[in-house]
């Protein structure tokens, strides 16, 4: 069993995950910086170009087996039977496994025991690709053949993919024994709407009366893919002691290591994890799918198990994000000040308990200081894959709803966009809708950036039209361990234990290395394995420079703790008269004068000594995440004939803290823009009446290739975080939040109609067109 | 799995002919390949034709150019005096797949392989293209509107191959376009296409045209109807409109995961006036 609680998901832990934001006298904020703020090369840069970099799929071990997972066909079914005898008896197939080889050692823990049937459906397929059997073969073609000996009865079931027909009475039941969460009193009736919350504060129904405009809409997204181009990949190996190892691409591999052994009845100890480089997560490399099978096959084979998922596997069975149904009701006086704010939101979690809901009513309203909110979410329940984290989850889609009936309020109270959302937008000290009151934050700088933005003033020609859209983001902290060890030759060996998924070891790197005062140079930056560090949460809520710097910048202040009190030693003097300045001891006091500053290279060779190896260490929770602001301004052109569009200009302007790499911030704040302008214009999961999914793959899944994308302009604001020793603020998820809504903001600038169906792909922009053109 | 890369074309029909249970050709891969990697398709047979000298080359003769099924898409690009006769079949050959799959895939494999939404073909159609078919009975000429029977469907019998591709030589004033709607600017497929060939005579009234539409019906089709409406005209405001309105009333398609009936019926009818503009103004139409 496992030693240690079951780390949650962070996403599933709202309180932990939603830092409330202390409002601080910054005076930790820094400005005198060496290394933060340039634009070293990072240290991964040339292995990755280079294709030496070793991804999921790229670890192989001797003896290895082929594992290949059976997926259901079918989006709901009763299991009544699987007959693996003949495929047992195929020569080369060393093991089988079935719900049956995973017994629940989840201990009543009901998040993780969903996480369980996720990975292997127990009586029940879900979904179309939920996994109900898996092989490990001496190789492929074997491992294929066996798949078709696997006999499974299924009892095909009334199946829901759409999240409004879910809700509706009499819908097919995704779980026939779920009563709602957070009604009272508690329905005695299963629905598929697994948990109310509400948001908000003041009196909505008052505030509404004193409004002069009001403007009430509703809007649906469609489900979307995190897109990331790595498909899952791992190898187990599980020896007959009892231990194991787990090489894994992933955002987490602590939370891999907790979940899988849990999963698979090990002390944690026993399980060691190593993480490889990452090629894209997005949040969908937050949960574990093939892991924990991968695992089962190898301890049943006792052979080392390889599985590496297609494209089509990623698509029907990890972790898209929802699929939205959004209401929203925002009413203002003629003088632009907003009176009153509500939003219903529905959001789908496929056929598991999900926060996704509530993710997107604490985020809707967060840019805007409002007296009267409320915010409404449903987690709907679906037959299709459990909704996995995607960049900044759940916020884009309540920021397409609510960012444009700002828009459209704005223009019938006649004012312009921009100066409608500064009138309104958060400042230091607004009680949040969600909760807390916010420290100093940077939406207004960005709205007032925005506005003097050249972008804002360049002409627009014929079919074209410009939107502007503001975006938020939590960010998060969490659990961070991190060691430094100085080398003999006085180089600097830094280990963190959050996967580097955007150039965080450069970040990190260039943090300590400005703690130190050495160079960028002097800093190795490795990801360590599970085995060598403490507890790190995952890669997710932008925390990995903001968390890991801290943590890093600590350890470094730890490490030169230990490099005074070797110098004292090595010059005989008290401790107390020896500071660290620009990487050197150096010795206080007139009375020293004669005492040339000693260099961590001087130091470290006489480290043997002066009492042995030198190191710094820290552990921390690193509260205070500062909340991340941005507004975005897109140009869009339309074919009036086609419905086809095209991004002619971007602009993203968001507020760093303090930009440790700017290049790779830049990188942060074009990445979520292009996601974002995928999401608005072409990416949707489309499923057929049969429940299965028509487009798994990237021929019919449709993201933006290069030649779709205008060079995407940033602006980087830093208003520092007054929790980070250096003013840091995650960066990595609030890019994403603005683009549906300033695409569909800009496409009814262009051509007069409100777009509330994304992605606004060409038939859909035809269809209103057209239907404008009738009216 | 067995692989033959034979030299000639005889001993690939053999093969083709003699083989037992599914016989596949392979030329450049980019569809068969695809296939096989994802457990579609599990060949015993695979003929590659990369080998047989003639089938790589593109030939210019008095009657027009050839090219052979070997040659890829890349390499037709690069034949100047076949962009400059018809400059519709080249770019519709540049558009299929990426760069890499370019300099890999082949018109053949694009007809043979079927698809309403193939690139090349509504082009070919238009062009009046003709297969040249190799079989155990011998040789025989079709028209490539013969060759595709239904979606992943085509025309040839065990043991036959297409060996050529015969486009006819451009005479007086003639041009040819081809078009597609995607959703993104490349690497993707045709949700509808068009493809026009037309001839004008000396006052720049059309005289001749064909109009192939792709991915509105089960195969590529030639539409007659949508030809009609612009023959003995300028292109007028008029005839671009009859023409649109014919190239609609040819659509049977269906809803799917690429687009709807009724966008692609309606975008079938805009694409194919502008192919129809460009063509004329390759022709030299003013």
């Amino acid at each position: 069993m496992a030693s240690e609680s079951t780390m949650a998901h962070p996403f599933e832990d709202a309180p932990n995950h939603v830092t409330p934001t202390v409002i601080h006298d910054p005076v930790l904020a820094r400005t005198d910086f060496k290394s933060v703020g340039t634009r070293p090369l990072r240290p991964d840069g040339l292995d990755k170009v280079t294709g030496r970099a070793r991804y999921g799929a790229d670890f192989s071990m001797p003896g290895q087996l082929v594992g290949l997972v059976l997926r259901s066909p079918h989006a709901h079914a009763r299991i009544r039977k699987i007959d693996t005898s003949k495929a047992e008896k195929l020569p080369g197939v060393k093991a089988i496994v079935t719900a049956a080889d995973l017994p629940d050692h989840t201990g009543g823990d009901q998040s993780m025991y969903d996480i369980l049937e996720n990975c292997m459906a127990r009586g029940v397929a879900k979904y179309d690709g939920h996994a109900v059997a898996a092989v490990a073969a001496v190789d492929a073609p074997t491992a294929r053949k066996a798949l078709k000996l696997i006999k499974v009865d299924y009892e095909v079931l009334p199946h829901v993919t759409d999240v409004d027909e879910a809700v509706k009475p009499g819908a097919p039941l995704v779980n026939p024994r779920l009563l709602t969460e957070g009604v009272e009193p508690r329905p005695t009736k299963p629905s598929n709407i697994a948990k109310r919350t509400e948001f908000g504060h003041g009196d909505v129904d008052a505030g509404f009366k004193q409004a002069d405009v009001i403007v009430t809409r509703s809007f649906r997204t469609e489900q979307t893919h995190q897109g990331y181009i790595e498909p899952h990949a791992c190898v187990a190996s599980v020896s007959p002691d009892g231990t194991g190892e787990l090489w894994v691409c992933t955002q987490g591999h602590f939370v891999y290591r907790n979940h899988c052994a849990m999963l698979l009845g090990m002390d944690v100890s026993r399980l060691r994890v190593t993480s490889s480089e990452i090629g894209g997560g997005f949040g969908g490399k937050t949960h574990v799918w093939a892991e924990p099978v991968a695992l089962a096959l190898s301890r049943k084979a006792n052979r080392p198990v390889k599985i590496t998922m297609t494209r089509d596997e990623v698509f029907r069975a990890s972790g898209p994000t929802s699929a939205t149904s959004i209401d929203v009701r925002i009413g203002a006086r003629k003088d632009g000040t907003i009176v009153a704010a509500d939003a219903t939101l529905r959001f789908s979690c496929g056929p598991y308990y999900g926060m996704w809901a509530e993710l997107g009513s604490m985020t809707a309203f967060a840019c805007y200081d409002l007296k009267n909110v409320r915010t409404v979410g449903y987690e709907v329940l679906v037959n299709r894959p459990k909704t996995a984290a995607y960049r900044a989850p759940s916020a884009p889609m309540a920021a397409f709803a609510v960012e444009s009936v700002m828009d459209e309020l704005a223009h019938k109270i006649g004012m312009n966009e921009v100066d409608f959302r500064i009138k309104n937008a958060a400042r230091q000290g607004t009680k949040a809708s969600y909760g807390p009151v916010y420290g100093p934050i940077g939406i207004g700088a960005t709205l007032e950036a925005a506005k003097k933005h050249p972008h804002m003033s360049a002409p627009l020609g014929k079919n074209q039209g410009r939107g502007m859209a503001c975006g938020f983001w939590f960010n998060f902290g969490g659990q961070t361990c991190t060691d430094i060890n100085v080398g003999p030759d006085g180089s600097v060996t830094l280990t963190v234990g959050t996967v580097d998924v955007g150039g965080s070891r450069a970040s990190i790197a260039l943090c300590v290395a400005e703690e130190l005062g050495v160079s960028y140079e002097q800093v190795k930056c490795i990801v360590a394995d599970t085995g060598s560090l403490g507890h790190n949460d995952m890669t997710d809520g932008s925390r990995g420079t903001f968390s890991s710097s801290m943590a890093g910048i600590f350890a470094a202040r730890n490490a030169i703790t230990v490099l005074r009190e070797r110098a004292a030693r090595m010059w005989e003097i008290p401790v107390d008269d020896v500071k660290w300045e620009d990487g050197h001891a150096k010795a206080v006091g007139e009375k020293y004068g004669n005492l040339a500053p000693l260099s961590l290279k001087e130091i470290a060779a006489a480290a043997v000594n002066t009492g042995g190896p030198i190191a710094g260490h820290s552990e921390i929770v690193a509260d205070g995440a500062g909340v991340s602001f941005a507004t975005h301004i897109a140009d869009v052109e339309v074919d009036p004939e086609t419905g086809r569009s095209k991004i002619l200009r971007y602009t993203v302007i968001q507020d760093a803290g303090k930009a440790v790499h700017p290049a790779y911030v830049e990188g942060q704040y074009q990445g979520g823009a292009a996601q974002g302008i995928g999401w608005a214009l072409n990416e949707e999961y489309i499923y057929g009446k049969d429940g299965r999914l028509q487009n798994a793959g990237f021929l019919d899944y449709r993201i933006p290739v290069c030649s779709d994308l205008p060079m995407i302009d940033t602006q980087i604001l830093e208003i520092p975080n007054p929790n980070h020793p250096y003013g840091v603020r995650g960066v990595g998820e609030t890019s994403i939040v603005p683009p549906l809504a300033a695409i569909a903001n800009a496409m009814s600038n262009a051509f007069g109609v409100r777009m509330t169906h994304v992605p606004m792909s060409p038939p859909r922009v035809l269809k209103a067109l057209e239907a404008a053109k009738k009216a | 799995m067995q692989y033959e890369a034979p030299e000639t074309t005889k001993a690939a029909v053999g093969l083709l002919a003699k083989a037992k249970g599914s016989a596949y050709v392979l030329a450049g891969g980019s569809d068969l390949l695809v296939r096989m990697k994802g457990g579609f398709v599990e060949p015993d047979l695979v003929v590659d034709i990369k080998r047989i000298k003639p089938m790589r080359e593109i030939r210019k003769t008095a009657s027009g150019f050839t090219i052979g099924a070997a040659v890829s898409c890349a390499e037709m690009n690069e034949n100047k005096a076949l962009i400059k006769a018809w400059p519709g079949v080249v770019e519709a050959a540049g558009l299929i797949g990426s760069k890499q799959v370019q300099s890999r895939c082949t018109v053949v494999g694009n007809l043979c392989n079927s698809s309403p939404a193939a690139d090349s073909v509504p082009a070919l159609f238009a062009a009046g293209a003709r297969a040249v078919i190799q079989g155990p009975r011998g040789k025989r000429k079709v028209a490539v509107e013969d060759i595709p029977v239904g979606p992943g469907k085509n025309a040839l019998k065990k043991g036959e191959l297409i060996e050529a591709i015969e486009l006819p030589a451009r005479k007086g004033k003639s041009g040819d376009a081809y078009l597609r709607f995607i959703p993104r600017s490349e690497m993707d497929i045709a949700v509808v296409s068009a493809g026009v060939s037309l001839t004008l005579d000396a006052k720049g009234v059309i005289k001749d045209a064909r109009v192939a539409l792709g991915a509105v019906a089960p195969t590529v089709v030639l539409v007659k109807a949508a030809a009609k409406a612009i023959v003995g005209t300028k292109l007028d405001g008029t005839a671009l409109e009859k023409l649109g309105e014919a190239a609609s009333a040819a659509c049977s398609p269906i809803d799917d995961k690429r687009g709807t009936v009724e966008f692609r019926t309606k975008v079938a009818a805009v694409l194919a006036r502008r192919a129809a503009e460009i063509a004329y103004k390759r022709a030299g139409g003013k």
